[in-house]
């Protein structure tokens, strides 16, 4: 072998080592700056209460509540409405144009950045309804769309076809088929895109600081909903960027952390235990 | 009998409308943007608006050029791809290829971790760590600049780039390699000549991506990148397009030129979007027909 491939391949491997070292460092930079920096902060008057002007006292329940209700709210909306087009594209659509244009609505869905959402939600829904959690949520619903719909999908087409055509030998309806046969095929994909939509919701910010606000009063969820409110993540924005509170920011990051960390575990947990009863 | 297929076509309507709610809300999204963004472009002057080179929306004579804002999103975007595509690149070819089963599925955690991380946890590390440390090392008043942001930017682009690019790396047939090794390449050498090319389409795709993220990304980028108006420096506090509109949003009043005037900027800033999907599904139409 002459010295220039020599030169080549080690050039190549070099380069390939390198970077995936920093890949691999990178992230463990992160994840340990973060905790360190974090955890110490975390404490149960912190968790536990609402912040006061008077004790001067910074609380994140509030912040953690508000989380709560618009991941619940988000994901009852979300996931009739995208389980049902899922099913509409995998079991209904016959013309293939609408099909593609479907399609094609929902990459460009998910290609959107959150500002432009947090723009068009402040248009359709916080001058509707004002600034509440509730109109967070509906511009979540439309972010997160996309994601139920895809893997919902995904999991309609694992469901062998045999299943259908047997229930419908049998004479049942489409509507008796997709309820008896379809649906209970696609809790795995309806499963994975709650966690994924979990997880866009946990993390989101700039689509919620203009329809949700930035409030931290403590709220039942259905006064909650309806007024102003942050979640962890927005809480963590105006802390840094606008209180200059790094400490409580470090504290809610690390949560975060945590958060993020649980949520990819119960992705992969739930992709290999479905695949495995699949497979059995 | 008719009663029951009245039923049935009910509900085949409910899931047709279902169906057809993604298409309804690009269709709200666009129409919203080009409704709200026009008016201001009007009024300012197409060309005055895309390339004014000042950006005073307070002052007593307003000015209305967003050129600082494009260029900056530009130059940031291509600096965080010019970083983050190489490594990523390059990672993937490693997990892909080289890496044994147990290395890369915790390394492909790892990544997933990176990719889940909210952006405003990039803002704030970004903003403690990355802000000082370019203080010190280059000597300038303010760590708060666009060197800044492309470096946050580029780490997170960096899991999109390597996800995709393994799933194209995955999909080249193994034929293609083993043909390549029996003609005396080596393991490198056919990982580079072979399989990287037959997964070009892949690969660009996963630049764009990349592209589309960055451009888009909002809250990271204000938290690093100082936030003044100014044409883009590397060491300069600078401002993108969704910093724009993102830092002024908050207090403008409903109604006046310099509201209307950021929902121009978002008009521009979705274009610019559209123009990547577009050619995102070029690329990636391109790799299925392969």
């Amino acid at each position: 072998m002459n010295n220039k491939r020599k030169l080549y391949i080690i050039l190549m491997r070099g380069l390939m080592m390198v970077s995936t070292f920093l890949t691999v460092a990178l992230v463990l930079f992160l994840m340990g700056y973060v905790l360190i920096k974090g955890i110490p902060n975390i404490s149960w008057e912190l968790l536990s209460t609402k912040p006061s002007y008077i004790t001067e006292r910074i609380g994140i329940l509030p912040d953690i509540l508000n989380t709560v209700y618009i991941v619940l709210s988000t994901l009852v909306i979300v996931l009739p409405l995208g389980v049902g087009a899922a099913i509409y594209l995998t079991e209904y659509a016959k013309n293939k144009k609408l099909v593609g244009m479907i399609e094609y609505a929902s990459e460009t869905l998910s290609g959107i950045p959150s500002i432009i959402y947090g723009l068009v939600g402040m248009l359709l829904f916080s001058n509707n309804f004002g600034t509440s959690l509730i109109a967070g949520s509906l511009t979540l619903v439309i972010m997160n769309l996309p994601t139920v719909m895809r893997t919902t999908q995904e999991s309609l087409k694992t469901v062998p076809q045999s299943y259908r055509e047997g229930a419908f030998g049998l004479g049942a309806g489409k509507w008796r088929v997709i309820r008896t046969v379809v649906l209970p095929g696609c809790v795995d994909g309806v499963i994975t895109g709650c966690i994924l939509s979990v997880g866009r919701i946990l993390g989101e910010s700039a689509a919620l600081l203009f329809t949700a606000g930035f409030a931290h009063a403590l709220n039942g969820i259905v006064e909650g909903l309806t007024s102003p409110g942050a979640t962890l993540t927005v809480a963590l924005y105006v802390y840094s960027k606008e209180e200059g509170e790094f400490g409580v920011a470090f504290a809610i990051a690390a949560i975060l952390m945590i958060l993020t960390l649980l949520i990819n575990l119960s992705a992969t947990m739930v992709g290999k235990y479905f695949s495995k009863r699949r497979s059995v | 009998m008719n009663k029951k297929r009245l039923f049935e076509n009910i509900i085949h309507g409910i899931f047709l409308v279902l169906g057809l709610i993604t298409v309804g809300c690009v269709l709200l999204i666009t129409v919203y943007l080009i409704v709200s963004g026009l008016p201001a472009i009007k009024e300012i002057g197409l060309i005055d608006f895309l390339f004014g080179k000042e950006w005073a929306s307070t002052a007593e004579e307003p000015k209305y050029g967003i050129l600082p804002f494009i260029l900056t999103s530009v130059y940031g975007t291509a600096g965080a791809i010019l970083i983050g595509v190489p490594i990523g690149f390059f990672t993937a070819v490693y997990l892909s290829k080289i890496a044994n089963k147990r290395v890369r599925s915790i390394i492909e955690s790892a990544v997933n971790l990176l990719a889940g991380i909210p952006s405003v946890v990039y803002g704030l590390v970004g903003m403690l760590v990355l802000v000082p440390v370019i203080r010190e090392i280059f000597n300038v008043p303010d760590g708060a600049s666009l060197l800044a942001a492309i470096i946050v930017l580029a780490v997170m682009i960096l899991p999109n780039i390597i996800k995709v690019s393994i799933t194209a790396l995955d999909a080249v047939p193994k034929e293609y390699e083993d043909a390549s090794l029996a003609l005396g390449a080596t393991n490198i050498e056919t990982y580079f000549k072979v399989s990287v090319p037959a997964a070009k389409s892949g690969i660009a795709a996963a630049v764009v991506l990349g592209v589309g993220r960055a451009i888009g990304e909002a809250m990271a980028v204000m938290m690093v990148a100082g936030n003044v108006a100014n044409m883009p420096s590397l060491f300069q506090s600078v401002r993108f397009l969704t910093t724009a509109v993102a830092s002024e949003m908050a207090y403008s009043s409903p109604g006046s030129l310099q509201r209307n005037a950021l929902f121009s900027i978002a008009l521009v800033l979705f274009l610019f979007i559209m123009m990547i999907n577009a050619t995102l599904n070029f690329f990636l139409k391109r790799d299925k027909e392969k």
